[in-house]
């Protein structure tokens, strides 16, 4: 990799680190019902929503009410959605007579945006409507967005709270994340877009006449305000089918470079919050740190693998590293960094077609994914998965040296390694359940594009982004029939709520508990051991779990490709 | 449970109003008065005014006169069967790369032809791996300076110009790293191809 390679990623690094705190210290502001300088401007929006709404900012909710009004409202985001999309030819903003979306793909769609996975299971500009890209799908974006920084800030005030019955408001948590986190950085940043060249406009298509004389259809529409929110809440599903591999979704490098950054931003300053609102900035800072060591080897294979090229096409004479399937702009460093940083956080947006990564610089994204997407992670969802994670390393220290475990002066006890563990399980239940069933089904194996062990990858790839919310895909596998539909779309929620119940069960628990002072045999969470234990436990959980599956995928796809062999369809 | 669904329903309602109508909505207002070109699609236009296309987005060039884009694995509905795609590349309608693996031999086959044809074009340079790989939305406007100076015999030929005309005219158009950090050096094609026709003219 080439000094330029290593610089780009040293300046994103140093870059998302150095807005950890500035953040954090804003949304801790935001969440604690403190004063921002935004307060002037929104604090009369916000008492008008909540009167409105006949919310009392005052009353807080216990775990089970604050999950039950979180699912409450998500059921009537999914059902406004899904009439959205479904009824989209009789509602105005469709300059493109788009027709209605089929039951089965608006099912699948609903189910994507809602749980924050944004699987594009549809082409963008080929069948939605500008109101379904506002109306239905920006929107969305902030909700599910918003839904999961706030239920990390309730898992956080689990942690930080003693004795307590209460976790927080939905309602309050909700609309303040939405107004004073969401909204102000989308604002600037749409306008930053919008000067790089992307488009912001409800005018139809332009018809152009080509130097040569054809006629080209150039898809435009209000791009710039759904990119914004698309990325920062680690969304993902983009306006256009291509996502921002599109030159108008991501017209220059600089543009792709703000959009990497804004994946991680709000997920690494959530470890801020965290360290915040426990008393101890320390205790983020190991978290971030645990993140950042499994990010650093991620983006080390992936922008090696794809520089070094596939070994079939460097035979017959190509130099240059992998460029099928990336856009010239970016290269391979600004291509393979994006991947993982998409992956690592449950983004999903893509810049390059994953399809057409070489065999290992496509595994990395299924492993970041694989782990939970914890690394950084979506946000909110993120450092949820993560402090899943802290709760059973926190229970094996606890073991190993024979002491009742603690974290943060709270005592860890049988239920709440019961919950992490549940919330750990149901991942690998639907993504290798999900392609087992799926690759014994000839409809199944049907969809499938590229030929060999690549196929089964496209596969594991999907149910595994379906899953972990992440909603990027292996592209070549045509998942737009009934049954991927279907059974992506349970993946989605299941990986959705059924890591979400559990973690709010731990919150409300821990909540409820005594803080314990801090003793000489306290194993201290801030330092290198730690951290070490915890990558160590991540990995060691994920790699037995997928390690079959990725042998079969893509490590006998990368011996073959070494060896020279190729596969073709029909053999 | 009413208690449950009024702030549910209200609150739905408040924030999608905010944020799928007043937000969206305010911005592209917004967008057409400080960046009117850009929000529009970066529309080049000829000197009638007829728009020739969008400098951010590619186009099909076959003809010998012009500089090429990279491959594009772009489709559109068959005509005669809907249900069917056909290649339509750089169809700006519906983005999108080829999604083929590393070890598909489809792509080995494809990267191999169009490989000898290049070959056949300029026999003494190294093929650019831009020249032979699809670009992931089908539309990359931009090609590597390489591969703009690969093309210069074939185009010169063509045309009559003289290499080093042709030459000067790549390295005019060619871009550095944004910043000097990010991205690669590129050239535009579109607007290289533009120059080229200006050059003939004058």
């Amino acid at each position: 990799m080439t000094l330029n390679g290593w610089m780009q990623i040293a300046v994103y690094c140093l870059v998302v680190l150095a807005l950890v705190k500035p953040l954090g210290l804003y949304m801790t502001h935001v969440f604690t019902g403190e004063r921002t300088w935004l307060s002037p401007v929104l604090r009369p929006v916000e008492r008008v929503l909540y009167r409105l709404c006949g919310i009392d900012e005052k009353h807080e909710q216990h775990w089970l009410a604050y999950t039950v009004a979180m699912l409450v409202f998500h059921v009537g985001g999914f059902l406004l959605l899904y009439a959205v999309l479904r009824l989209q030819h009789m509602l105005p903003f469709n300059p493109e007579a788009q027709g209605p979306m089929a039951e089965d793909l608006a099912f699948n769609t609903s189910a994507s945006f809602v749980t924050n996975t944004n699987w594009q299971n549809y082409g963008g500009e080929s069948t939605l409507s500008y109101l379904s890209q506002m109306l239905g799908l920006t929107h969305q974006n902030f909700l599910s967005a918003a839904t999961g920084i706030v239920l990390a800030i309730a898992l956080i005030r689990g942690f930080a709270r003693r004795s307590a019955r209460t976790v927080g408001s939905f309602w309050v948590d909700l609309t303040r994340c939405t107004l004073y986190v969401l909204l102000p950085l989308c604002i600037p940043l749409t306008l930053f877009y919008v000067w790089q060249g992307v488009p912001q406009t409800l005018a139809a298509s332009l018809h152009a006449t080509t130097l040569e004389g054809a006629q080209q259809t150039i898809a435009v529409g209000p791009v710039a305000s759904q990119l914004a929110i698309k990325m920062l809440g680690t969304n993902g599903g983009g306006f256009f089918n291509a996502n921002s591999a599109h030159p108008f979704e991501n017209p220059t490098a600089l543009s792709n470079f703000v959009q990497m950054v804004t994946i991680f931003a709000l997920g690494a300053a959530l470890t801020n919050v965290f360290g915040r609102m426990v008393g101890d900035q320390r205790q983020g800072w190991a978290i971030l740190a645990a993140m950042g060591v499994m990010f650093l080897a991620g983006v080390a294979v992936t922008v090696w693998s794809e520089a070094a090229g596939s070994p079939v096409l460097n035979a017959l004479g190509l130099q240059g590293g992998n460029m099928e399937g990336k856009e010239l702009r970016f290269g391979i460093v600004g291509s393979a960094l994006f991947a993982v940083i998409t992956t690592a956080a449950s983004c999903g947006a893509v810049n390059a077609m994953h399809d057409s990564f070489t065999a290992l610089g496509g595994m990395i994204p299924m492993i970041n994914m694989q782990l939970g997407e914890i690394i950084v992670g979506g946000v909110g969802a993120g450092l949820y998965g993560m402090l899943v994670f802290v709760v059973v390393t926190i229970f094996v220290a606890g073991l190993m040296v024979g002491r009742t475990p603690e974290y943060l002066g709270k005592k860890i006890e049988a239920r709440e390694v019961k919950m992490a563990m549940l919330a750990i399980l149901c991942l690998p239940l639907m993504m290798l359940g999900g392609t087992a069933v799926a690759v014994v089904l000839p409809s199944a194996v049907a969809s499938i594009a590229n030929p060999g062990p690549h196929g089964f990858s496209e596969i594991l790839y999907a149910y595994t982004s379906a899953a972990s919310n992440n909603g990027s895909a292996f592209g070549g596998l045509s998942g737009n029939t009934v049954y991927y539909n279907l059974t992506l779309a349970a993946g989605m929620l299941v990986g959705r709520f059924f890591v979400i119940i559990p973690a709010m069960a731990i919150a409300g628990s821990l909540a409820a508990k005594k803080t314990v002072p801090a003793s000489t045999g306290t194993f201290p969470t801030h330092g290198a051991l730690f951290v070490g234990l915890l990558v160590g436990v991540i990995l060691i959980v994920g790699g037995l779990t997928f390690f079959p599956s990725l042998a079969v995928g893509p490590i006998v796809e990368h011996l073959a490709g070494a060896a020279g062999q190729t596969f073709s369809s029909g053999s | 449970m009413f208690a449950h669904l009024r702030p549910a329903l209200v609150l739905l309602v408040a924030l999608t109003a905010i944020t799928g109508l007043a937000y969206p909505l305010a911005m592209t207002g917004l967008s057409a008065a400080v960046f009117p070109r850009e929000a529009e699609g970066s529309i080049v236009r000829g000197p009638d005014g007829t728009p020739l296309g969008s400098s951010l987005i590619g186009q099909s060039f076959t003809s010998d006169r012009y500089f090429h884009g990279r491959p594009s694995a772009t489709v559109a509905p068959d005509p005669s069967d809907a249900s069917k795609t056909v290649a339509a590349p750089y169809n700006a309608a519906n983005s999108g790369g080829s999604n083929l693996g590393p070890t598909n031999q489809a792509l080995a086959d494809r990267v191999k032809g169009d490989m000898a044809i290049l070959k056949a074009e300029n026999p003494g340079a190294a093929v650019p791996v831009d020249l032979v790989t699809t670009s992931a939305s089908g539309l990359d406007p931009h090609i590597s300076p390489q591969a703009a100076l690969f093309q210069v015999p074939r185009v010169a030929r063509s045309r009559g110009v003289p290499e080093e005309r042709l030459g000067d005219l790549v390295a005019q158009a060619t871009e550095g790293r944004v910043l000097g950090l990010f991205g690669e050096p590129r050239v535009n094609v579109l607007e290289l191809n533009l120059k080229l026709d200006s050059l003939s003219t004058r």
